[in-house]
């Protein structure tokens, strides 16, 4: 059976002539299906014989952008019909992180690239180093540290550290669930059946293979995955590093910097060290993307959340290996500054895909049964 | 393209039998030059429109479920071709497909299983992933992997052929004229369908009313070139295949996204609001190849489906929205038909039907009595709005006339002798086996069994 349809708005409205287009490339893949095989999203266009605005919400964070189906479109341009289902959706993807975006405000940085990189990546790191500076004081700001314990408490209070990054985290956490729920709300809960063990088994299978991410690449460009893959699972060892070193603080009162062999050094390593293989690879296989697939309007955006990571884990790592010397202080301001520009902006860039792709891909487990 | 050097093969084409041709020859040493007469973005001539090929197997084999033994393909062939179909090279096709899917898949060629709308066929033909273009694409890396050089907007115009003896060709290349030499000629540039100067000799003015469903590229040139010089032609020369797309498609390269498959499920009108054929006769993938010439024969080469809204999500809707409208009176004026007639018509249509069980899957037993001509199944009262309708001209697929072959894939002179060094392969030859009618995927068997063995053939004149 086809798939309920409805034009009804979201939370907001998506520019008409990017609907239009998405109408356009919906309407002629689900005409044509030869690529049903690459990957859900063109079984999920089968099952539907109107798109509004919803459904066109739900392709576009259902697609993982690999580009199989451009190679394999006999409609791509400069055929009349210019058909290219990776740009379309992917334009429609980034209004929909808009659309759903809590507070609106700061929304408008999704489109803002090069100001998003400047505050994360620069302004954050650098008034952060320079206001831990100012309140610590350039005597203990600037002199080296043994590896005591406790070392970066006398640089940056860890009652101040706690307060700062409680206050930051619980921030982006609120506008990331607010942008979960409206995205479930829009195109997840409208398949009328709440998820069941089954469908959330099935998206969460999806989710930590990225089944669905490079599947169908001519070229066997798969390797994309794994480049992913680094980002990904780097990223949670170093939330992992965070979280144990919190209980070995607060639980076990042993307070940092921990010895190179402790769990919480030890996680955070391997998963720095993915946070810089993984976004370097992952930005260098955009760069070298043959001219048809390069999407200017979207690399700026995964440029930004890469950006970001690379630098979190860079400075990081530096401060690993340079915390006994003079420039501990200067390190763990830059460091501590990143991470927070880092959170500031989770909610605003490309990390969002994750949780509408997760969404997605509950939806799309569940009409698919 | 060298103009100075002696090529082992020249292939004129760059659809898949020039590939196939191309990667066959390069592989046994030879050295090829690969000449496409479209821009980069398109080549690849109707190759690019298909989605599987015909294969014989014995058992499950993926993508293919079941079996399908040669002695069922033939019978198959033999049906639809009504004997029009030369036997040696209609087997040596059959059996060749059983083993091509390997060598596909070692030049890249994915597979997958048969696609949604089209499972009748899931134990005959083995899909492409993403379809012909993805093969095509999948051809020319491999193709420059290998080392053949090929070039893109580079059409053989004409043939350099002494005492029947090929010698090179003349190639127009960036809008100029450019000779190039070769030891032999694999011809594999497709029909004529594309031409419409051609069409128009065979149909006349209704030609001008028939839309290309495939690539505008394939006009012809070589094979005329090939007959000037006195190849023996085979297939029939004023047919072509033709189905009923949507009359509001381009000219050109329409494409799969235009074809019209709601048929059986409305009734069909030409401009004066009549109906003309039975719309139910038989099972759709077994009738929608008639509806191509049927409506070339109505005033215009133009006509109409009209259903209601019972129909649907029955069907798999083309690109375009049907026309809609509330009332068949309103719908007629949107299509420009006699409103009073269009009402006529349905009236009768919908006080013929008799009660029955519909179900759209298999012949049911919906149809209509005293209704001339009569619609044998599925047939609905059309009662429900909205009404629609989509417009339909003839969308022709390829056309039949060809060179003749024999089984080394040499072309056959009108005295009967194959040539020395002058080979074909793909929809240039396919009337040899295909005759008339249409048989599924069997264009892209010929062109690979055939761009395969005239590959090698070539390949074995050129170094010997």
């Amino acid at each position: 059976m086809p798939a309920t349809s409805t034009g009804a708005p979201g939370p907001g409205r998506l520019p008409l002539p990017l609907v239009e287009e998405g109408r356009h490339a919906a309407r002629i893949c689900n005409a044509c299906r030869y690529c049903e095989g690459l990957c859900p999203v063109f079984p999920a266009i089968e099952r539907r014989l109107d798109f509004g605005e919803r459904d066109l919400r739900y392709l576009a964070n259902l697609c993982h952008d690999c580009g199989a189906c451009l190679d394999a479109c006999q409609y791509a341009p400069p055929h009349p019909f210019g058909v290219d289902v990776p740009r379309t959706l992917a334009a429609l993807r980034r209004a929909s992180y808009r659309t759903y975006a809590w507070p609106a405000a700061p929304g408008g940085l999704f489109e803002r690239s090069g100001l998003a990189l400047l505050l994360g990546a620069a302004a954050a790191p650098l008034l952060f180093a320079l206001a831990l500076g100012l309140l610590a004081g350039g005597d203990v700001f600037l002199a080296p540290h043994r590896d005591e314990q406790g070392a970066f408490y006398q640089v940056m209070p860890h009652t101040a550290m706690v307060g700062v990054f409680g206050v930051l985290t619980a921030l982006a956490a609120a506008a990331l669930l607010v942008g979960l729920r409206r995205c479930w709300r829009d195109f997840g809960s409208s398949a009328g059946a709440a998820p069941d063990r089954g469908a959330l088994w099935q998206a969460a299978r999806d989710v930590v293979t990225l089944r669905h991410l490079g599947d169908g690449d001519p070229d066997g460009r798969a390797v994309r995955r794994w480049w992913h893959h680094c980002t990904f699972y780097g990223f949670l060892l170093c939330f992992a590093a965070t979280s144990v070193a919190a209980v070995y603080h607060n639980v076990l009162g042993w307070p940092a910097p921990y010895p190179l062999s402790s769990v919480p050094v030890l996680l955070g390593s391997i998963g720095g060290a993915g946070l810089l293989v993984g976004p370097a690879g992952l930005l260098w296989m955009k760069l070298r993307r043959p001219p048809e697939r390069q999407d200017r309007a979207q690399l700026g955006m995964d440029l930004v959340l890469l950006a970001l990571l690379f630098e979190t884990s860079l400075t990081g790592l530096l401060l690993l290996a340079a915390r006994e010397s003079a420039a501990m202080g200067v390190l763990l301001g830059v460091h501590l500054g990143a991470v927070a520009g880092l959170f500031l902006l989770l909610p605003y860039g490309k990390f969002v895909h994750g949780l509408y792709r997760v969404c997605a891909l509950v939806r799309c487990a569940l009409e698919a049964k | 393209m060298d103009p100075g050097r002696t090529y082992d093969v020249l292939v004129a084409g760059g659809g898949n039998a020039a590939l196939c041709a191309a990667l066959t020859a390069r592989s046994a040493g030879a050295s090829v030059l690969l000449l496409e007469s479209a821009p980069r973005h398109f080549r690849g001539g109707n190759s690019r429109h298909t989605r599987n090929l015909r294969c014989m197997h014995d058992g499950p084999a993926h993508p293919l479920t079941g079996s399908y033994r040669a002695e069922e393909y033939w019978q198959d062939l033999l049906d639809v071709t009504g004997g029009r179909t030369n036997e040696t090279l209609a087997r040596m096709v059959i059996a060749g497909t059983a083993g091509c899917r390997d060598w596909m898949t070692a030049h890249g060629v994915r597979f997958q299983p048969s696609l949604g709308g089209a499972l009748h066929l899931s134990h005959t033909n083995a899909f492409f992933l993403g379809g012909g273009k993805a093969l095509i694409n999948a051809y020319y890396r491999a193709a420059a992997r290998l080392g053949v050089e090929v070039e893109y907007d580079a059409e053989v115009r004409d043939l350099d052929i002494a005492d029947g003896r090929f010698r090179g060709a003349s190639v127009a290349r960036d809008g100029r004229a450019e000779a190039v030499r070769a030891r032999t000629l694999v011809a594999a540039s497709g029909g004529f369908q594309a031409n419409l100067d051609w069409l128009r000799d065979a149909w006349g003015a209704a030609a001008d009313n028939f839309l290309i469903r495939g690539t505008p590229y394939d006009t012809g040139r070589v094979l005329r070139a090939l007959m000037d010089r006195g190849a023996r032609t085979t297939g029939d020369p004023t047919q072509c295949h033709a189905v009923a797309i949507d009359g509001r498609a381009p000219r050109f390269d329409g494409g799969i996204v235009t074809r019209v498959d709601c048929i059986p499920l409305g009734i069909v009108v030409n401009a004066r609001a009549e109906r003309f054929h039975d719309e139910g006769e038989d099972l759709w993938p077994k009738r929608y190849a008639i509806w191509g010439r049927l409506v070339a024969r109505q005033p215009g080469q133009t006509a109409f489906v009209v259903f209601d809204a019972r129909a649907r999500g029955l069907f798999i809707p083309p690109m375009l929205p049907p026309v809609e409208a509330p009332s068949i009176r309103a719908l007629a004026s949107e299509l420009g038909l006699e409103p009073a007639a269009l009402e006529r018509t349905v009236a009768a249509y919908n006080a013929a039907v008799r009660p029955g069980a519909f179900d759209h899957t298999q012949l049911d037993t919906c149809s209509t009595a005293g209704l001339t001509p009569p619609k044998s199944h599925w047939a609905r009262r059309l009662d429900r709005p909205p009404f629609c309708a989509y417009p339909l001209r003839p969308g022709i697929t390829f056309t039949y006339l060809g060179v003749a072959v024999d089984e080394r894939a040499r072309i056959i002179w009108q005295d009967g002798k194959p040539a020395d060094n002058l080979f074909a392969a793909g929809e240039i030859m396919a009337g040899n086996i295909l005759g008339q009618g249409y048989l599924a995927g069997l264009g892209m068997s010929i062109g690979t069994v055939f761009g395969r063995k005239a590959g090698e053939e070539a390949a074995r004149r050129a170094r010997n």
